[in-house]
């Protein structure tokens, strides 16, 4: 049986295409995500990576921001559910998911079934989300996925204490003027999400395994600053971005399975 | 989701609850518009000032919380703000103020309109955001303001020397308002006047204590409309037949096995915080079309205020919810849970009340804990719409609904 997940962000469009809730056959990952041409494109291309048509599945769900304007699937999930079914089913000894998006982060904890128990999420401001980063990276000049390679470099990582990403970025720009190394300010910037992050994840209990998900999870300059914070290793996977999308395939399998 | 059963509902029945209630609510508007007319004195009055107070004495006053929740619900909140805000107040002040002050210069809003005031009266024991509020007032419009200072309470009871303290201060405010009116105190007319409220803050806590049947009677949401009246009127004999009847067609509700909560109750949580007045049908639609009732809130018990005398009075005054510490307010919304099944709490992270909101990350905790019960905030304002993301409330409501689905 070939269930869909489709996860719909502010910023990429995921989707997975899974067989009998164990093998993923199929993938996409776009960037573009609510009010873009993206998810359609993403629905195309992980049925092709899967050599599907939307026929063959006996199931889909979508989740994400997006997920209440997406009409085609058959459940629509949050995605604080999906990020922890799909976290659960990469690392079965999960307890505990920090998965920071493009517009906000979130801190889910499950019980040892993987069941999601509580979760907390920031507030509405953009700092300690992928949308920071993209701002600093857009003023440095500098990809984000070339950010981990700068940390590892950094002597002295800079201080950036505002926690508004506007404020953020003139102190940044002021840094920069002021002649800090490039390596030390990219290291204070991932510190800086890190901290926020960390914070938030403090307020729940923190069980191990800890996992992250989302696309700041592919910098490890965030996430190795992240483990510092709360003193807890984290686990990765290359597939952290499309959790949301996993779990949103395995709920479709699940409902299809209780159905029968 | 929860299908939304639509049905055609038959027009008010003038006697019902509803309608007395929305009566009663309306007219405490146009009285004081009248008085105003006739020549009368009126008050600006804050919502948990003894109410008692002006009623023996026979004056007219209005409420501005309820007047900008009622200018919030109806949608231009942020035209008010801005008024304000472009007088220099800050963003980061109380909506309710930024409104309160901006009505108090430009003294029109056709969304909720009321008389202008000749005298304020203030009591903190709500917060300490009021005093500038009202002192701004007072000296914007040059009338005299009444200041009754009830201290945040770190202990669990009221001591003799807080009760000595507050009921000097209700004295005095009696005398200050004989003199500022005319208007002559009767101790006679007072316990009639004390005797009403309990009996409607009598009546208003058996109907919000309905909500432990299950299915609940009512729609939480129900309380946020009503509890207007026990705000601005519970001094009043018609708000205490009024809520008397409240109470009996819930029961009704109960035992006809029918809700004003118009679709299945799949699921029962207690709303934490002043409602959301701007995006209010947004969030009563996020929850209901997920069958989700608000069956609690102290923010509707907080208006029901029980004593037997003048001392006790004093005491009520000094145990709404904001003036109480940590653990007594905790162990009260405990109550709530655990009286009324709640399932899930909702947490209005209210940008506008900073005390409540700031109390409540620790309190919430401790509540979830004590009352097994998942817990889930949203960033919002109690009038400022701008404060409010849809997308981030209904994945927060959402998430809040899936782990109360798993744990059935």
């Amino acid at each position: 049986m070939y269930t869909f997940g489709i996860d719909i962000g502010s910023t990429t469009s995921k989707c997975v295409v899974m067989e009998d809730g164990q093998n993923i056959v199929g993938t996409s990952l776009l960037v573009g995500g609510i009010g873009t041409k993206s998810p359609e494109r993403a629905v195309n291309e992980a049925l092709e990576s899967a050599g599907l048509t939307w026929n063959d599945l006996a199931a889909t769900a979508a989740t994400g921001y997006g997920r209440n304007r997406y009409d085609e699937a058959d459940y629509n999930v949050s995605e604080l559910s999906c990020h922890g079914l799909g976290a659960h089913h990469t690392f079965p000894t999960v307890r505990t998911i920090i998965d920071i998006g493009g517009q906000d982060a979130k801190v889910i904890s499950l019980d040892e079934k993987g069941r999601m128990n509580n979760f907390l999420m920031n507030d509405k401001c953009a700092a300690g989300t992928g949308r920071f980063l993209d701002v600093m990276a857009n003023i440095l000049v500098v990809p984000v996925d070339e950010f981990a390679a700068y940390c590892e470099r950094a002597k002295e990582p800079a201080k950036i204490s505002s926690t508004c990403t506007v404020f953020a970025e003139s102190e940044v720009i002021s840094q920069l003027a002021n002649g800090v190394e490039m390596e030390d300010l990219i290291a204070g910037i991932c510190s800086s999400v890190a901290v926020r992050v960390g914070n938030l994840a403090k307020r729940i209990n923190i069980v191990p395994d800890v996992c992250m998900s989302g696309g700041v999870a592919q910098n490890a300059g965030v996430r190795n600053a992240l483990s510092e914070t709360i003193g807890q290793p984290i686990l990765f996977s290359p597939q952290a971005q499309l959790f949301g999308a996993i779990g949103a395939a395995l709920y479709a399998y699940q409902k299809q399975v209780n159905k029968k | 989701m929860a299908e939304e059963v639509k049905k055609k509902r038959p027009p008010l029945d003038p006697n019902s609850a509803k309608a007395r209630l929305g009566k009663i609510a309306a007219e405490a508007y146009s009285s004081a518009q009248e008085a105003k007319a006739r020549g009368e004195m009126v008050g600006w009055c804050s919502s948990n000032f003894p109410v008692e107070i002006p009623e023996t004495l026979g004056l007219a006053v209005v409420y501005p919380e309820n007047q900008a929740a009622g200018i919030a619900a109806r949608g231009a909140g942020e035209r008010m703000c801005n008024i304000s805000e472009a007088d220099g107040y800050s963003n980061d002040i109380c909506a309710y103020a930024r409104i309160s002050l901006a009505y108090a210069k430009i003294k029109s809003a056709p969304e909720q309109d009321m008389p202008q005031p000749d005298f304020l009266l203030c009591c903190n024991n709500i917060c300490n955001c009021m005093i500038k509020w009202y002192e701004n007032l007072a000296k914007e419009l040059n009338i005299p303001m009444i200041m009754i200072d009830i201290p945040f309470n770190p202990d669990y009871e009221v001591s003799d020397a807080e009760t000595a303290y507050v009921r000097d201060q209700f004295r005095a405010a009696i005398a200050q308002l004989e003199e500022i009116t005319g208007k002559k105190w009767s101790e006679e007319k007072y316990n009639e006047v004390r005797e009403i409220s309990g009996r409607t803050s009598r009546a208003w806590l058996k109907a919000t204590a309905c909500a432990h049947y299950e299915p609940s009677p009512f729609n939480g949401f129900d309380l946020l409309n009503h509890m207007a009246v026990m705000v601005t009127a519970r001094g009043k004999i018609e708000a205490a037949e009024a809520m008397e009847k409240l109470h009996q067609e819930y029961e009704e509700n109960h035992e006809k096995g029918v809700s004003t909560f118009r679709t299945e109750e799949k699921y029962r949580i207690m709303f934490e915080g002043i409602a959301c007045w701007p995006w209010l049908r947004v969030t009563s639609t996020g929850l209901k079309s997920r069958g989700i009732n608000m069956v609690t809130t102290i923010y509707a018990d907080a208006f029901g205020f029980i004593y037997d005398d003048f001392d006790d009075m004093c005491r009520a005054y000094c145990k709404v919810p904001n003036a109480i510490n940590l653990e007594y307010a905790r162990d009260k919304r405990v109550t709530l849970c655990k009286n009324n099944k709640v399932e899930g709490l909702l947490v209005h992270t209210n940008r506008s009340c900073k005390l409540w909101s700031g109390f409540m990350y620790e309190m919430s905790r401790q509540i979830g804990e004590e009352c097994d019960i998942p817990v889930a905030s949203f960033d919002g304002d109690q009038a400022d719409p701008r404060n409010f993301s849809e997308a981030q409330y209904d994945t927060r409501v959402q998430g809040l609904m899936e782990i109360m689905e798993a744990r059935k």
